[in-house]
């Protein structure tokens, strides 16, 4: 909020002595690198209709507000970036910015932000891009309601719609990213907010923290990525109210977390993904009140994972609740819905009378042997795991739901 | 050969026998699609079903059928007909009333719930086309046991067995060895494993089609490029056609060295 007003506070000082100077194809400055060049701090650029074809406009230390007139064309012809800026306060609104050179060497991308504060890029579009928005060294810029479209075809030969590093307290929102490697990508980024984007068939990751520590992403929609989100190495993440959804082939995950610790899930959405969220060597993250819904694998727990809880989640038609590696158990499932529970509740306490056990037989096997994986849906299977409930010898005693519910959780 | 099939065809028909089996999948159709309300799903679950039962039903049903009409049979075999015509006949008229049973019987719901809109419509058909190779296999299975053993305890006993070990124990065995030597890379082995038994075969036929193949991770991988491939369908094509052959033949043989 902070950021936001004096975003807001040096906009209105600025104006009172602030010119506008217009671009546009018959106009005294026909384009934007020209207009730039011009212009002093303070100043507003606004862009007519046209087609601008255009790169390396650098603006260095100039505070500018650049506003293109419904959606001028910034091409940059294959040949590095359209826009690299080192500045504080600026704005970019309403450019349509398109074909980005690919490269091996350099991060080529449409608006390339570096060492700024309290910046804004807003409503802008992007097509056929390598990189789109990529921040480095810089903190307090929002980046809002944005919609990068590209065509990527392999992970080598793409970038990302939005790629952080080094970053602090940034805020991304209503950002609609499509047909990337990743659409959102923070390294060594802090204290941001992500909300409301829709991150949709993209190659690789939804969203990507590598390093990035203190986040929130909330409200966001992961559909038909690679993967939907992948949160590594990094700590105190709050996620809330995603949906993950369709994320599916032999490979894909809704929520891949590895080497994280201290972190919330909370009222998320797991639907028809091949693995819901697949946790490696994860400590103390509470998972509260999620759906998990007609997933392959609802939750995969592997190694080195303590101290987490499960509380209060449904789990919905899941061809596998969930797996897990060794016997010992340092983490609590006790309160969940779970659709395959075939107990019974004599005393009307809306928890169910016996235990359930989440660990089915067949994960186990599965698990120690991928390839017994074939016998999905055979008869012999289903005897077994009956005669396993029975009696449980194989799946690891101590996994089990002490008071599962008997309903499913409204929450 | 045709008037023997007829003869039985319209045998079972009478005996409503036939009618029993069709409303049996009239009404399970019926249900899964009133529970499910969703094709695909109700596709699933069907599998299940049919993998398991249609196998059982058509062992259970040839082996009555030919210790029934034994009688009749023999009166055949009394009069100027070629051995091959008659038990052919038989087999085809039980076999054919079995599948059509399982056609109408499931095809009906389906189509009232719109599968002709419905992008289902592949998965079904391969569905109803493994059904219906399901009852040709086992019925011809148990037409041989039948001829095999005079003794009809024997012969039930050997035909539910017969089941037992292709529908459980063979999946048994499959899964030990799987344990047994999970050291080794056993795609190739898990291949030919599922193939070499019909309802495996079956089962991986129709998940693969289903997109639950997914799930399969790499081993799903070494699968769906095996039976995605022309060369692929052709194996596991002529792998169940193998199976319909294989035991008409050898009952065939059967019956013409059988003194009766």
């Amino acid at each position: 909020m902070k950021a936001v007003l004096f975003i807001f506070l040096s906009f209105v000082s600025f104006s009172f002595y602030a010119t506008e100077i217009t671009v546009c194809e018959t106009c005294e400055i026909k384009s934007i690198k020209k207009a730039v060049e011009v212009a002093e701090s303070g100043d507003t650029i606004r862009v007519k209709p046209g087609i601008y074809k255009e790169n390396d406009i650098v603006i260095k230390d100039k505070s500018i507000t650049i506003i293109g007139d419904d959606f001028p064309v910034i091409d940059a012809e294959m040949q590095g970036t359209a826009i690299s800026i080192s500045a504080e306060a600026f704005k970019i609104e309403g450019f349509k910015i398109i074909n980005i050179g690919r490269s091996h060497t350099s991060d080529f991308s449409a608006i390339l932000v570096s060492n700024s504060t309290n910046f804004e890029i807003k409503n802008n579009r992007f097509d056929n891009i390598f990189f789109g928005i990529l921040i480095e060294r810089s903190n307090n810029g929002r980046i809002i309601g944005n919609r990068v479209t590209g065509k990527a075809k392999s992970q080598a030969h793409s970038g990302n719609a939005i790629h952080l590093w080094k970053t602090e307290e940034m805020h991304i929102e209503n950002n609609y990213l499509e047909g990337v490697r990743d659409g959102i990508y923070l390294e060594f980024t802090d204290d941001t907010e992500i909300i409301n984007n829709v991150c949709k068939n993209n190659l690789r990751y939804g969203l990507h923290f590598m390093f990035s520590d203190g986040n929130t992403y909330s409200g966001n929609l992961f559909e038909n990525n690679g993967a939907g989100v992948a949160v590594m190495y990094s700590k105190e993440i709050l996620m809330y109210r995603n949906t993950f959804k369709n994320n599916w082939g032999s490979a894909s995950y809704g929520l891949l977390l590895k080497d994280i610790t201290d972190s919330e899930l909370k009222q998320n959405t797991f639907e028809e993904n091949t693995v819901g969220i697949s946790a490696d060597n994860t400590n103390r993250i509470n998972y509260i009140e999620n759906d998990f819904k007609s997933n392959g694998y609802a939750v995969k727990i592997r190694g080195g994972c303590y101290n987490n809880v499960f509380e209060r989640n449904n789990f919905l038609y899941n061809s596998f609740d969930l797996t897990y590696n060794g016997h010992s158990n340092e983490n609590t499932f006790n309160g969940n819905y779970w659709s395959n529970y075939s107990g019974y509740d004599l005393d009307k306490d809306n928890f169910g009378d016996i235990p359930y056990r989440p660990v089915s037989l067949f994960s186990y096997l599965v698990d120690k042997t991928p390839e017994s994986i074939v016998m999905l849906r055979s008869l012999f299977i289903d005897l077994i795991e009956f005669s396993e409930k029975v009696s449980p010898i194989f799946t690891p005693a101590n996994v089990l739901d002490e008071q599962p519910y008997i309903r499913k959780i409204q929450w | 050969m045709f008037k023997i099939l007829k003869y039985s065809f319209f045998d079972l028909f009478r005996s409503r026998w036939s009618f029993v089996y069709f409303f049996f999948y009239l009404l399970l159709g019926l249900v899964l699609l009133f529970l499910n309300n969703d094709l695909s799903n109700a596709i699933i679950t069907l599998m299940n079903v049919i993998i398991v039962l249609v196998p059982l039903i058509g062992t259970i049903f040839g082996i009555m059928y030919f210790y029934n009409s034994r009688e009749f049979t023999e009166l055949l075999l009394a009069q100027p007909i070629a051995r091959k015509h008659i038990f052919l006949g038989q087999y085809l008229g039980v076999a054919i009333s079995l599948a059509l049973s399982l056609v109408l019987g499931l095809g009906i719901p389906f189509i009232i719930y719109g599968l002709f809109e419905s992008s289902a419509i592949w998965d079904f058909f391969s569905l109803l086309v493994v059904g219906s190779f399901l009852t040709f296999i086992f019925t011809a299975l148990s037409f041989g046991i039948a001829l095999r053993f005079e003794n009809k305890i024997k012969g039930f006993g050997m035909a539910i067995l017969m089941w037992l070990f292709l529908a459980i124990i063979y999946d048994g065995i499959f899964l030990l060895l799987l344990m047994y030597f999970q050291e080794y890379p056993l795609e190739d082995f898990a291949l030919a494993a599922s193939v070499l038994n019909p309802i495996d075969l079956s089962r991986t036929l129709i998940l693969l089609k289903l997109d639950i193949s997914a799930l399969l991770g790499y081993t799903g991988a070494v699968f769906k490029s095996f039976f995605g491939t022309t060369k692929g369908s052709i194996i596991s094509f002529g792998v169940l056609l193998a199976w319909v052959i294989l035991p008409i033949w050898g009952m065939l043989r059967l019956a013409s060295k059988k003194d009766f």
